[in-house]
């Protein structure tokens, strides 16, 4: 078994111990060495204590997908001995701390055995115990790096520029990654099979995740206010805008072109956001399931009031509380059909950080020029993972399209002005407070009629519901469109997905091509759903909908907005909290086809 | 809630203020709410303050939530923008749309059901906060539009309309608003234009979270004999501290104003002042735990206590203390905002 540069391996820890270091040093090694890597961070809800896991994918062709099959596995923490064990594919490899015997009956005989002494090793090396447990991550890390190869300059470089200006913890990580290093060459057979090789495959990319992505991209697209509640998994979202406003929104002065303000509770965390675009800020929140859930009533009123507004849900797994740290794609509804009354809302739907990125400007173009609010679901795997994605650019060019947005001189010259009248596609005109002159009006979300004033009149009522989902129409025109790949020669067989599944699904349909099945594949980019997608449903027999909820939250949608038969809509449903495997889906459409073929 | 014709609210003299604004200028849509409704006369004064003020009406923003109360900021200021929000949650969409645009004067109107239930967590996050706006409670004691079901307000023993006793303990929100910090906290009643009016110029310049609780009594369901929240009880129990003036800083302090032996005046942040005239009774306004005894000792008789009871000017509010830049946020171009590519890219190779 040789797999230069395709493999993955996984490490399991125990959570606050540090190891997120050394797992962090080994990917980043392996990109620099121009290998394309990811790594899923499988963590409980927890600060300190319980099992967490990092798995590594190197693939030299790219693929980015989680990886259903772990051919090494680095175990550090004797509580899960037995399920890391078995977790290893036949053939496979497993790392253990032989500091202490591994007992007798977990031993497999399919799999080959390695010990490394990284605690005794530490305990000999290192005096304090904070340093002891700390750096046993450094050492594992060091074996790793001799049993796969792992270019050492790559390595001391990444820990100089880590801890170059403190020459002692440099000093003792170097130590560590060493003593690692340096045993495992001495008394294990290097390197295994599973091994890596320089390619040249990674120099036009980072490795970013999903919440630093979005956070950036907020500062580029202009967004002035950031109103939150912290919520794992996009907590780290507001923390990147905030950081990133600190280093490119601070005046000489040291004041700040920017506020971002910490809520009581979701509920503010939306009105914040929605004053905010109000009185013309862009202005945006990051949260999660249970966040939407409290906004509701806010999101209800933005939609009707016509209030611009971004609301990023970084979804994890539900219902309620649920699994905090896993994650899933089970927020459609709650968004796409979010708050009480007919409300439909804008969705976006970002498969990586690069995307999730270059969606902020478009997520904030959108809500203002259809003064409404606009979603953006990313999800725990985009959010909080490390992908290696092309590096980020920006069109300088770029104009934020604050949308039909009057003066007091335009309303002016208009001679007759009303909020909620047609300007074309169901689009009003608005004016912001503070504008002085005839612009102003009283908004509110009890009954309106074109011109902004109460009403309990049902065609006046009527009047504005109607050009709103008219508005929504337009909308279907101007979003994200879908990403279509034909396979050559095109197939009867679609594939539908949205979001983070699109690594697994994309390499899914490469290797039913390879097994003789061809299938075309569209990724939904947002709702609602462009004539791109309603062309894709109508010229394919069959239609498999990957998805990672429950309920087909996807497939009930399609069928709803675009009228496609259910019956034409296979579900392949992933719900367990991990990022998706391409065997699944691979699985899903052999089953399904074979079906058909009896 | 009625759809009798009533003519707009009142007002003796046209004479115009310096902006050559009349009083009719700082009106809004008629009013629905039932005749002799407390909340319709905190509208008048409102309309008295703004013009006496020279507010020019388009660089005010009105804040409501949910409630009879919420809905009188469609009743004045028609050229300012309004916005009549959801139940409750008026604290936060003031605090977004201030953190957007800091040089409006924000003006929220709620009530007790709005503030004190609901919306309790918000209402104390906005003073924690120390959002810049004037947030009146109109305080009836219940829940006006919802039928008269009590508020967290009303006291203990405080009879329904149909005479059942109230068993809760009531909030104080004046008591509530100073034990967080609040840096302008005062009560009147909406019954005494002459009172409430200068409390509210007063408000409006305030720097910071100004806080106003009035007594609004609802006359549909909570004005009958055995409310404590009627206009009547109110009237026999009020314990009014010193009367205010405010005067503003463009006015001269004439002799006749100026500051003599024996009046307490605080210098507000615009340079305008406040001058609390001379009583028997001896009260510190810039003392926020007298303030808070004083509150409780009436309340303890039975009393309703009103008056400027609390104020710290030189505080700082949620711009200040975040280190916003002058210049509100709305007003900054884009190419201040954006970092561009070439700055980009520099940081591509942090993520390498
Ligand atoms: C979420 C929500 N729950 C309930 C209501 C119904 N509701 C409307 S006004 C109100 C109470 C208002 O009381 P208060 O704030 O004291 O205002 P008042 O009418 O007395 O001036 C309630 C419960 C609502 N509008 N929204
Ligand atoms: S019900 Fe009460 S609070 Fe509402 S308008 Fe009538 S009197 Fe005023
Ligand atoms: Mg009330």
């Amino acid at each position: 078994m040789s797999q230069v540069n395709d493999f993955a391996f996984k490490i399991a820890t125990v959570n606050g111990t540090g190891s997120a270091s050394a797992n962090t040093l080994l990917m980043t090694s392996i990109f620099r060495m121009g290998i394309p890597v990811t790594g899923k961070n499988i963590f409980p809800s927890n600060i300190q204590g319980l099992p967490t896991w990092y798995e590594i994918r190197v693939s030299g062709d790219g693929w980015n997908a989680r990886r259903a099959q772990i051919d090494l596995v680095v175990a550090m923490n004797p509580e899960t001995y037995k399920k890391d064990i078995a977790s290893v594919t036949a053939g496979g490899y497993l790392i253990y701390d032989s500091s202490w015997p591994l007992p007798a009956d977990l031993v497999r005989e399919d799999i080959t055995i390695l010990g490394v002494p990284c605690g005794k090793m530490c305990v000999e090396a290192f005096e304090r115990d904070r340093d002891r447990v700390l750096l046993r991550n450094i050492v594992y890390a060091g074996a790793v790096a001799a049993l796969l190869d792992i270019d050492m300059n790559v390595v001391d470089e990444l820990l100089k520029e880590t801890y170059g200006r403190k020459p002692k913890l440099l000093d003792a990580n170097h130590t560590a990654v060493r003593l690692g290093y340096d045993y495992t060459r001495a008394n294990l057979q290097c390197p295994l099979p599973i091994r890596l090789e320089r390619l040249d495959k990674t120099k036009d990319c980072i490795l970013i995740d999903g919440n630093t992505a979005f956070g950036l991209g907020a500062v580029f697209a202009g967004a002035t206010v950031g109103g939150w509640y912290p919520i794992t998994p996009s907590t780290a979202m507001m923390d990147a805008f905030a950081n990133f406003c600190k280093k490119y929104r601070t005046t000489p002065d040291g004041e700040k072109n920017y506020i971002v303000i910490q809520a009581e509770d979701e509920l503010a965390a939306a009105g914040i956001v929605i004053g905010a675009n109000w009185a013309g800020a862009r202005a945006f929140t990051s949260t999660s399931g249970p966040g939407i859930s409290l906004m509701q009533e806010f999101i209800g009123l933005a939609y009707y009031a016509e209030i611009p507004s971004v609301f990023v849900n970084v979804q994890r797994t539900g219902p309620s509380t649920g699994m905090p740290t896993r994650t899933q794609q089970a927020d459609l509804f709650s968004c796409a059909y979010a708050s009480h009354g007919d409300t439909k809302h804008i969705c976006l739907y970002p498969s990586d950080p690069k995307e999730l990125f270059d969606m902020a400007p478009v997520a904030f173009d959108l809500a203002e020029r259809f003064q409404t609010p606009v979603f953006v679901l990313s999800d725990l795997d985009i959010g909080m993972n490390d992908w290696m994605v092309p590096k980020f650019t920006w069109n300088d060019g770029y104009v934020p399209d604050r949308g039909n947005m009057l003066t007091a001189d335009d309303v002016e010259k208009l001679g007759k002005w009303g909020r909620y009248q047609d300007t074309g596609g169901g689009i009003p005109s608005r004016t912001l407070p503070g504008s002085g002159g005839k612009g102003a009006y009283f908004t509110r979300g009890s009954g309106h009629n074109l011109n902004a004033a109460y009403t309990e009149d049902s065609a006046e009522y009527r009047a504005v519901v109607d050009r709103i989902a008219l508005k929504f129409t337009t909308a279907a025109g101007e979003v994200p469109r879908a990403v279509i790949e034909k396979a050559p020669g095109g197939s009867d067989i679609g594939i539908i997905a949205i979001g983070s599944t699109n690594g697994a699904v994309r390499e899914a349909i490469d290797r039913l091509a390879k097994q003789g099945v061809s299938c075309d594949y569209c990724r939904i980019r947002a709702f609602p759903f462009g004539a791109d997608v309603v062309e894709f449903l109508e010229s394919h027999e069959k239609v498999f909908v990957v998805e990672q909820n429950r309920d087909a939250q996807l497939r009930s949608m399609i069928g709803i907005e675009t009228g496609t038969p259910f019956s034409k809509m296979i579900s392949v449903l992933d719900y367990g909290g991990l990022p998706l495997v391409p065997r699944v889906v691979v699985d899903a459409v052999v089953a399904q086809m074979a079906g058909v073929q009896q | 809630m009625t759809s009798i014709a009533k003519p707009p609210v009142r007002h003796p003299s046209l004479g115009k203020n310096a902006l050559g604004f009349t009083r009719r200028d700082y009106e809004g849509a008629m009013s629905t709410l039932c005749a002799g409704c407390g909340h319709d006369s905190v509208t008048a004064a409102l309309i008295q303050a703004f013009w006496e003020l020279d507010v020019p009406p388009h660089r005010a923003a009105k804040m409501s939530g949910i409630g009879c109360s919420s809905k009188t900021t469609a009743y004045f200021m028609k050229q300012s923008h309004g916005f009549n929000s959801v139940h409750g949650r008026m604290p936060s969409l003031t605090t977004g749309a201030n953190a957007a645009n800091r040089d409006l004067m924000y003006i929220g109107i709620s009530g007790d059901g709005d503030s004190l239930s609901i919306g309790l967590g918000q209402f104390c996050h906005a003073i924690r906060r120390n959002v810049q706006m004037l947030y009146l409670l109109e305080n009836n004691g219940v829940y006006g539009l919802t039928k008269g079901q009590f508020s967290a307000s009303a006291d203990v023993g405080s009879t329904s309309k149909k005479g059942e006793p109230n068993i809760q303990k009531p909030i104080d929100p004046a008591l509530l608003a100073l034990s967080l910090g609040a840096t302008f906290v005062a009560r009147s009643f909406s019954g005494d234009k002459a009172h409430l009016v200068p409390i509210l110029k007063a408000g409006l310049k305030h720097n910071g979270f100004a806080f106003i609780d009035i007594i609004s009594p609802c006359v549909s369901f909570n004005d009958h004999e055995g409310s404590t929240k009627s206009y009547k009880h109110t009237r026999e129990h009020e314990v009014d501290l010193a009367p205010v003036d405010f005067v503003p800083l463009r006015r001269e302090i004439t002799a006749k104003q100026g500051p003599d032996a024996g009046v307490t005046s605080v210098t507000m942040h615009d340079g305008s002042i406040l001058r609390f005239r001379k009583t028997a009774r001896e009260y510190d306004p810039t003392d926020r735990g007298a303030a808070a005894s004083h509150v409780r000792a009436c309340s303890e008789r039975g009393e309703v206590a009103t008056g400027l009871l609390y104020v710290e000017e030189g505080g700082e509010e949620m711009h200040a203390l975040n280190r916003t830049v002058a210049k509100p946020l709305v007003e900054l171009p884009f190419e201040e905002l954006c970092p561009g590519n070439a700055r980009l890219q520099e940081l591509m190779a942090e993520y390498r």
